[in-house]
């Protein structure tokens, strides 16, 4: 199959340019602080409001219920990168302007919120409605039981949804250069399109990637079996 | 004596389903009282309503001549006085024992954690559960799991204690070791309802039985009575439900239960 096409490939003796890549890591490790620092703040505030939406719905909570139903299903059903653009460039048209960073926080909280709460729900619906008696039966308040009883079990059994969204998450910051963000897609993107070497920068692109990410997994799997071997979260028979 | 717990004429439906048509009954401090019935007859939504985990549709509950029910706002307040303890254990799966024991009296009574953990090490040993107190409920046997669930209950130091059909999800020689624990309680005077299927402990524990059948109060007597020779039609055909007629050699004692052999 097109043998002087592989020919081509091979004569030119084609080799990774590591002096161009020892040159740019620093581009780089600037990207990558910016990933992490929007995806993890992303992350904390889509958890918190996620967690905010779950209670609503299992505790239903009249009105605020339906609300948070169509926020919801909002969230779930739009690209992240098109609520960006809405955020960026639509909001400004009716007098709202948000700073790149401010577009970025608010978008991917509005992505990942929607996320969470869903995984969140899981976790609340699958905690006994007897444990919630239990614990009002020993005199707590609803507001108590909901944080002593139901809540630690509902979280263990999220769990693995829960981390699934926080690696989506931040992986999902990749869109962030289209609000201007310098995160790491846009470092490469820059560095390629100003007549960088593209294989080089793709590739310490996915390192760069796969280097913030792998602990997050790694952390996740360690928790979940922690989780685990503690007795949380597991089907215990009555 | 001082009467501690009045239902007056209480109703409750689910749906179209009339749970309970007109109860009433008092109860005195340091009694106790054993409620039995039919399948469905409405003994354990009557424990229910009495901590305010049902809603009652008419009548009132009294404790201690105040009206508790009716009111959704301060319930916590009232369930501090009322024990319950049901029939699925309910412990909270990831707590320790002794965990699940502080919980309530440390977070809803707001005691020092010493001195709760102090009493509560006294009466784990008390049933027979003080190598307990590190474990983690998933590890424990039905009866024990039972044992824990009646003295989380009694930590909280309640005016009545409400036990819903406690040993009916246990195997039979689980059975008596929580049971005795129940007498124990009840010898050191104890207020207490009780809802159960097993005919010899009920007769054992109880100052006076409640017969329930759809809804409605049919018997009230002593348990010599009761048991012995009880006053309704409906009392005796209940009772002799739980005696099967010899076969080819003489009955076994205690053998009696039918609701318990099928009880998972």
């Amino acid at each position: 199959m097109a043998p002087a096409l592989t020919g081509a490939f091979f004569v030119r003796g084609w080799t990774m340019d590591w002096s161009y890549i020892a040159a740019h890591v620093p581009d780089f490790l600037g990207g990558a602080w910016v990933t992490l620092s929007y995806g993890l703040i992303g992350v904390a505030c889509s958890a918190v409001l996620g967690l905010l939406c779950s209670l609503v719905r299992v505790f239903r909570v009249p009105v605020l219920r339906a609300l948070v139903r169509a926020y919801v299903e909002l969230s779930r059903n739009t690209p992240l990168l098109v609520q960006l653009f809405f955020l960026y460039a639509g909001l400004p048209r009716v007098g709202v302007k948000l700073s790149a960073g401010a577009c970025a926080v608010v978008g991917l909280t509005f992505l990942g919120g929607g996320y969470m709460a869903e995984a969140f729900r899981s976790g609340l619906e699958a905690v006994d409605r007897s444990q919630r008696e239990a614990g009002e039966c020993i005199g707590l308040t609803p507001l108590q039981t909901v944080r002593y009883v139901v809540l630690p079990q509902a979280f263990a059994t999220a769990a693995p949804a829960l981390f699934a969204n926080m690696i989506f998450l931040i992986k999902e910051t990749s869109m962030l250069s289209v609000v201007a963000i310098m995160d790491l897609m846009n470092v490469a993107d820059t560095l390629r399109t100003g007549g960088g070497r593209t294989i080089e920068v793709l590739s310490m692109l996915v390192v760069a990637y796969v280097v913030i990410l792998l602990p997050v997994s790694l952390l996740a799997t360690f928790a979940e079996r922690r989780m685990r071997f503690a007795g949380f979260g597991r089907q215990h028979t009555v | 004596m001082d009467t501690i717990l009045q239902v007056r004429h209480i109703g409750k439906a689910f749906e179209h389903n009339q749970v309970l048509r007109d109860v009433s009954l008092e109860l005195d401090e340091g009694r106790v009282l054993v409620v039995v019935g039919p399948s469905g007859c409405g003994k354990s939504t009557l424990l229910r309503c009495i901590n305010g985990l049902e809603q009652i549709d008419s009548g009132e509950i009294l404790l201690r001549g105040e009206v508790i029910s009716g009111q959704r706002k301060n319930l916590h307040l009232v369930r501090q006085k009322i024990g319950m303890v049901f029939q699925s254990y309910d412990l909270f799966p990831h707590m320790r024992v002794m965990d699940n024991l502080l919980l309530g009296p440390v977070k809803a009574l707001g005691r020092p954690k010493e001195e709760v953990r102090a009493e509560a090490e006294r009466m784990l040993a008390r049933v027979g559960l003080a190598d307990k107190a590190g474990v983690y409920p998933r590890t424990l046997s039905g009866g024990q799991r039972q044992r824990v669930a009646l003295v989380r209950a009694m930590l909280m130091q309640p005016e009545i204690l409400l036990l819903d059909e406690i040993t009916a999800a246990l195997d039979p020689e689980m059975v008596s070791e929580v049971l005795n624990v129940v007498l124990d309680l009840a010898r050191d005077g104890m207020t207490m309802v009780i809802v159960t299927h097993e005919m010899r402990f009920a007769e054992a524990v109880a100052d006076e039985v409640v017969f329930l059948e759809d809804g409605c109060v049919v018997e009230r007597n002593p348990p010599e009575v009761f048991f012995h020779r009880p006053e309704t039609e409906r009392a005796k055909r209940f009772l002799q439900s739980f005696d099967y007629a010899p076969r080819r050699r003489a009955a076994q004692p205690g053998a009696n239960t039918a609701e318990e052999q099928s009880a998972p």
